[in-house]
């Protein structure tokens, strides 16, 4: 293996055994995590590699990887930002959000990825922190009531290198570490 | 209002969200008394206290724990639903940021009812930091001996992280994400409570559904009735936000009138302005309007009035506000989320999408308002679960209070609605401004 070998070999290891013997396939979900951890978007490779942890076929695996949004089958910049523009946050203003974002990342129309590679935007459904809107994650991380201006900063930060401190909670460095606490390999 | 707070009690304290101080307030003294009897007893003062599931359904969750059967020779297990991604809901994720262990005292009692030693929670996976809260506290009450195998009674919980599929709220697509599979549902029967996960008896509750039972457990069934109404007793959360002027999360005893909950606890629409429509629990719940502001937030009244408690999550939309983008919006929303499984509900979401988009951009056709009734009809109790009518309630009552403003989009080409208010160019809310 490529990927799954030394340290990494040993966190897939710890993932499976959280699930009952026979049950090895529930690891799935978190060995995509992991494989996201290292390469900061889930490869070819890792799809082969934890379809032969599990002993299912590398399209049984990316079955699941296709079907859920948090999984990255494409090239993905450093950090990852969520705009809601579901109802209450678009009711607050949030599609002007999403512009500011677009615009200040430098993400082209219909893109995702900004030009200098740095930040995948995405326009998100419902962000479950309804009373904050409009919301914004980084890497996962809670942005509260955010601004257009507030928005170009928090985008100003990132492109500076800095992490910007989270409403609540505290901060992913980038979206492959917080694929790491996803796949729940740090408390 | 007046009463005694029950799931928010703890709320001003924030060493509860630790177990030290969780047990300070009488934390796990339920489990406690749990443990002391019977497991069929704990299912019968559950079920006498007619607590129902919140997480949608509003099934009663002692009769649901009673359907598991105890001599299949398989384990038996509980999943906690912690994949709150209903359109405007919250109040599970604060419930956990406020006092994560009430969460696993509920989930070891069902557990010890139904006699399961290894139980899972599903945390939706945009939750990260709320599941990391959660799995600080499991490591805790595995240190302090309230979980593992050296415990009272033997219990394994694992969290478990989705991966951001609204699909996966549905119990039995849960399952199958839980499983290692695509996240659809499964056609029924078997119910979970029968063949579950693992096709093992399995019970499946919300996470405010188990943070009520450790209270039953001590102080009791009548105590629990005590608050609410007969059929629906207890208290809810609910999740204000949109057009309010104090948007939150509030508990309130099932019963109490929306009026309370929007002026009271709320404060009231935005700027004073007029109260337009709001979903009474969550986007996949009809929607209601103005005259509906004396309605009794309970599971009888909500559906005699055309809708569903849900999850209790209201969003407002004042008089500025326009139906058409709203309701695009969200059907959106289920167009995205759609697992693609059912016809009515894949083609049904996007094809609506597609129309209510034409007729906010000023294309809309002659027929279009005719055309996105017709969809609204063909989806509803069309597909395998309940996203599709989630999809159809949208349609549904959007066209049902406001058809005028269809038809308005469509014969002017521009919304009407918003344009009348004098509030927008001053604060250039939401897109209404650049119409």
């Amino acid at each position: 293996m490529e990927l799954f070998t030394g340290d990494v070999l040993q966190d897939a290891r710890t993932i499976i055994d959280r699930y009952p013997p026979g049950r090895e396939r529930s690891a799935i979900m978190p060995l995509l995590y992991l494989a996201q951890s290292v390469e900061g978007q889930v490869s070819r490779t890792a799809l082969r590699e934890i379809g032969e942890l599990l002993g299912i076929t590398t399209a049984e695996v990316e079955a699941v990887a296709s079907f859920y949004t948090m999984y990255r089958l494409r090239p993905t910049g450093r950090h990852l930002v969520n705009v809601c523009t579901n109802l209450s946050c678009m009711l607050l203003g949030a599609k002007d959000v999403f512009a500011a974002a677009r615009d200040a990342a430098g993400v082209p129309p219909g893109g995702e990825l900004s030009e200098d590679g740095l930040v995948t935007l995405h326009e998100e459904e419902c962000l479950g922190v309804c009373e904050f809107a409009p919301a914004v994650q980084i890497d996962f991380c809670n942005h509260d009531k955010v601004t257009p201006e507030r928005m170009r900063e928090l985008i100003a930060a990132l492109s500076s290198g800095d992490v910007p401190e989270p409403s609540r909670g505290r901060a992913m460095e980038s979206f492959a570490h917080a694929s790491r606490v996803l796949a729940g390999l740090e408390r | 209002m007046e009463f005694e707070p029950r799931l928010t009690r703890n709320w001003d304290d924030p060493s509860v969200i630790g177990l030290e101080g969780y047990v300070a307030k009488g934390g796990y003294e339920g489990l406690t008394k749990a443990l002391e009897q019977p497991a069929g007893d704990v299912i019968q003062i559950v079920k006498d206290s007619g607590l129902r599931g919140r997480g949608g359904a509003g099934f009663p969750t002692g009769m649901k724990w009673s359907f598991v059967p105890q001599d299949t020779g398989k384990p038996t297990y509980v999943t906690v639903n912690f994949d709150e991604s209903e359109p405007g809901t919250c109040n599970n994720r604060q419930l956990i940021e406020a006092e994560p262990h009430r969460l696993i005292e509920g989930t070891a009692i069902a557990a010890y009812a139904i006699g399961c030693h290894l139980a899972f929670i599903y945390v939706r996976g945009e939750y990260l930091w709320q599941g990391m809260i959660l799995q600080r506290a499991l490591d805790e009450a595995y240190a302090a001996g309230y979980l593992g195998k050296g415990a009272k009674y033997d219990l394994d919980i694992v969290l478990h992280r989705g991966a951001g599929a609204y699909i996966c709220g549905e119990e039995t697509a849960l399952l199958n994400s839980l499983e290692g599979l695509r996240g659809q549902p499964r056609l029924r029967p078997p119910f979970p409570a029968v063949e579950g996960l693992y096709a093992s008896p399995t019970v499946i509750n919300n996470v405010e559904t188990l943070m009520n039972v450790p209270d039953i457990l001590t102080r009791g069934a009548d105590w629990f009735r005590s608050l609410g109404t007969e059929k629906s007793p207890g208290t809810k959360m609910f999740t204000v936000s949109g057009k309010v002027e104090r948007p939150g999360n509030y508990e309130i005893p099932l019963g109490t009138p929306f009026r309370v909950l929007l002026e009271e606890y709320a404060g009231g629409v935005l700027g004073g302005r007029e109260l337009k429509a709001f979903t009474p629990g969550g986007s996949s719940t009809p929607m209601l309007t103005a005259e509906h502001l004396d309605v009794g937030l309970d599971y009888e009244s909500i559906a005699a009035a055309g809708s569903l408690l849900g999850t209790g999550a209201v969003m407002v939309m004042d008089d500025t506000d326009c139906l058409v983008e709203a309701a695009a919006r969200m059907v959106r929303f289920y167009a995205h989320e759609s697992c693609g499984k059912c016809t009515p509900c894949r083609e049904g979401s996007w094809w609506t999408t597609r129309v209510l988009q034409r007729m906010q951009d000023g294309l809309g056709r002659e027929g279009d308002v005719q055309l996105v009734k017709d969809m609204g009809t063909n989806i509803l109790f069309r597909a395998f679960c309940a996203l599709a009518d989630g999809t159809a309630s949208v349609i549904n009552s959007s066209l049902k209070h406001f058809e005028d403003e269809f038809e308005a989009h469509v014969r002017e080409g521009r919304c009407t609605a918003g344009l009348k208010s004098e509030a927008l160019s001053s604060t250039g809310v939401g897109s209404d401004a650049e119409r």
